[in-house]
């Protein structure tokens, strides 16, 4: 049976469970470096592209266009998510 | 900017925000899905599949001057992050020579470091102006 569950802050996600499917290669390990780590203050932002909903409008947002104005780039967890 | 779809930034805007804020959100709503800015930024978590609260201040050379981040549950002090944007511009058109102690505000004192004001901060600055 499906069981409830209360909603939090975070958007709620699922993902495979039981036995792993069967992978063609299973002994053949890379190691990819991923980049992952914080951005250093000080440093240049990375730039980015990025669909975005903004008065009324779907436009498509590039950071570097901002460059001569001042920025706050915020994330967050997801829509509705209370605070 | 968040995982959700430009769809769902839409319907959150105007079903939610528009009665909290008028006209709604006055700044884009940038979508991320699987989160591809969030991992180069440093701030989307991979096991829960969302980004976390973070917020970057960036100066007109694009330079990254301050980041906060915070879980899911705590929002956001904007009028701190209005005070730490407002702080920068302030040492960036002294073009550095100008540094702002803790706690300033605008209007509040602001200090010149250099060899003469070594260990002499207590005379030209209180720490009980933080509270005013």
């Amino acid at each position: 049976m499906a069981e409830e569950f209360k909603p939090g802050c975070a958007r709620p996600s699922g993902g495979p469970v039981g036995e792993k499917p069967k992978m063609e290669v299973e002994k053949e390990i890379i190691t990819v470096k991923k980049e992952t780590g914080m951005i250093k203050v000080g440093q240049k932002a990375p730039d980015f592209t990025a669909p975005a909903f903004h008065i009324d409008k779907f436009i498509n947002v590039k950071l570097s266009d901002y460059i001569g104005k001042w920025v706050v780039l915020c994330f967050y967890p997801g829509d509705f998510t209370f605070v | 900017m968040s995982v959700d779809s430009v769809f769902v930034h839409k319907m959150w805007n105007d079903n939610e925000i528009k009665k909290m804020v008028e006209g709604g959100v006055p700044y884009p709503m940038m979508s991320d899905g699987g989160g591809k800015v969030g991992t180069i930024y440093g701030i989307y978590d991979e096991n829960a599949g969302v980004e976390t609260r973070g917020r970057f201040i960036i100066d007109p050379d694009g330079v990254v001057q301050a980041y906060e981040v915070l879980t899911p549950p705590v929002g956001r002090n904007v009028s701190e992050t209005i005070r730490q944007v407002q702080a920068y511009q302030l040492v960036r058109e002294s073009k550095g020579t100008k540094a702002t102690p803790s706690g300033w505000k605008p209007g509040k004192t602001v200090l010149s470091p250099g060899i003469d004001l070594v260990g002499k901060v207590w005379e030209v600055w209180k720490v009980s102006e933080e509270d005013k």
